[in-house]
């Protein structure tokens, strides 16, 4: 579904992915993990056109994204849950979800994709009506989650989802994401937690300083000397 | 207890007029960083509209001047502020005093530097009196057009959805972005916004001095800046605050300063504003998109 062959992208002269090739196919989830500065951000703020690649391909159904505008790229069924979540902290809950929607013009299917989401999300329906700066940290990741999906992305990019939050919480998240693959949605999931975003992808990439240091499915990267040697680069 | 009354609609009406300049600066700030110096000139372009256009009527002279000013608004933003966006703020700072001097000396060109009077003010001069208050009309008329226009704009921002889009790429421009919000299209709303505030404004301002030049915009967008600084800059609410903080004080100086002290009444009211924002430099409102969230 989304393929990226070797991408290069320098911020000024530092260079900060070396070449990266990752394949992303339907209905799966794939993990990037790797420590801080690997690339993991880079590569999905480039997916999604926010940053220029020096060199490379990101096809999406081999359909190029390179030099597409952001809101162009939600258009062809693509979304991102950012780092650090970036809800709109002075808009509230319900206009936070109408914001999801921007890319749509299908009322009736947005109207049953808002119930679906807060049955899904309980506590988004009941602070509908409040500002969204007041939720706390897990209760706004959860609305930027339901806020990505109500663009009814086929592919998702996820930054870093459990970053901050307690650990029911991050359970929820994980949760959500394995019943959205159920769904058949296509998910990228960069995380710091590197052992349960492996355990929860069906294939994963470890990425260091700019490059690819390992793949491979589940099974193979869950021995743990393989993941420890790609973090530490031994 | 007349005399106070009298220098309340006074404040008031000052106020308001402040308050219309402020928002046109405060909406463009908070959408793109931009804090346009040029509004000014889009108040002038309003005042020439007025001067050219004659005497059509009340209706097709407002709807005339409205139009020149937003289609001044959207031109400078497709010409001279689009090239420039996402620039540091220095360079949409200096863009826009550019703009603003280039448009003030070609009116100066095209009209020349003699003063063009209207007589649009004559219908408005007239006051009338409520139990030995006198009020202008132009005061009333100033006063119900700014809240009218407070109220549609508040209801076009909480209630649109091209609103709610603004008020999500005011907070946070990258991540509207990536939901799907159209830049070009939020920022040219913005725009439009503003042009229509300046023409409101040109026209209350030319029916309070009948008199229209090229610099008639300057004094106001001095006014409009030092306002949404006192009342936060990046906050709506906070400049219209300020709009009529900063009236409510000049006339208050000018009421009751001592009679040799009077001319130097821009000295106190500016004076009281420095001390405001040394108690509080971040402004009475703070924007809350500008604080992180820890």
């Amino acid at each position: 579904m989304l393929s990226i062959e070797d991408l290069h992208v320098s911020y000024g002269r530092v260079p900060a992915l070396k070449g990266i090739s990752l394949e992303v196919d339907a209905g799966e989830i794939v993990g990037l993990v790797g420590p801080n500065g690997a690339g993991k951000t880079t590569t999905l703020s480039t997916v999604f056109g926010l940053i220029r690649p020096d060199s490379g391909s990101i096809l999406l159904e081999g359909r190029s994204l390179v030099g597409e505008a952001p809101e162009r790229i939600v258009r062809l069924g693509v979304a991102l849950v950012p780092e650090g979540r970036h809800i709109f902290n002075t808009l509230t809950v319900s206009e936070n979800l109408a914001m999801g929607a921007t890319a749509r013009s299908d009322r009736a299917g947005v109207r049953r994709d808002l119930a679906g989401l807060l049955e899904r999300f309980p506590v988004l329906e009941r602070y509908y009506d409040s500002p969204a700066g007041r939720l706390s940290g897990g209760e706004q990741q959860q609305l930027a989650i339901a806020r990505a999906l109500l663009s009814r992305p086929r592919l998702l990019l996820l930054d870093e989802p459990s970053l901050g939050l307690a650990p029911v919480v991050i359970d929820l998240v994980f949760d959500v994401l394995a019943e959205l693959r159920n769904e058949g949605v296509t998910i990228l999931l960069v995380e710091q937690n590197a052992a349960r975003a492996v355990e929860l992808a069906d294939r994963s990439y470890v990425l260091r300083t700019g490059e690819v240091a390992l793949a491979g499915s589940r099974d193979d990267l869950q021995v743990a000397e393989h993941l420890e040697t790609a973090y530490l680069g031994l | 207890m007349h005399e106070l009354i009298q220098n309340a609609i006074d404040a008031l009406s000052f106020g308001s007029l402040y308050a219309l300049f402020a928002l046109g600066i405060a909406l463009i700030f908070g959408i793109m960083g931009l804090i346009n110096f040029a509004h000014g000139e889009l108040i002038m372009a309003g005042g020439f509209a007025l001067v050219f256009l004659g005497h059509p009527g009340w209706p097709l002279l407002i709807l005339g001047t409205l139009g020149v000013t937003v289609a001044f608004a959207l031109a400078t933003e497709r010409i001279a502020f689009r090239p420039v966006r996402g620039a540091d703020p220095i360079t949409l700072l200096v863009t826009s005093f550019a703009v603003s001097y280039l448009l003030q000396n070609l009116a100066q060109v095209l009209f020349g530097s003699v003063p063009k009077t209207t007589n649009l003010s004559t219908s408005l001069a007239e006051s009338f009196s409520i139990g030995g208050v006198y009020i202008a009309k132009l005061d009333v008329v100033t006063v119900v057009a700014t809240v009218v226009l407070l109220v549609g704009l508040g209801l076009f921002l909480g209630k649109t959805r091209i609103g709610v889009q603004m008020r999500a790429a005011a907070e946070d421009f990258r991540m509207a972005r990536v939901l799907g919000v159209n830049a070009n299209w939020v920022i040219a709303t913005a725009f439009a916004l503003s042009g229509l505030l300046a023409g409101v404004a040109a026209i209350l301002l030319v029916a309070q001095t009948g008199v229209v030049t090229s610099t008639i915009g300057s004094s106001p967008v001095l006014v409009a800046f030092i306002a949404t600084v006192l009342g936060g800059i990046g906050s709506l609410r906070g400049a219209v605050l300020g709009g009529f903080i900063l009236g409510i004080i000049t006339v208050a100086l000018q009421a009751y300063l001592p009679l040799e002290l009077r001319y130097y009444r821009d000295a106190f009211a500016y004076g009281a504003v420095i001390v405001m924002l040394l108690a509080r430099p971040q402004g009475l409102i703070v924007a809350k998109s500008i604080v992180t969230r820890v």
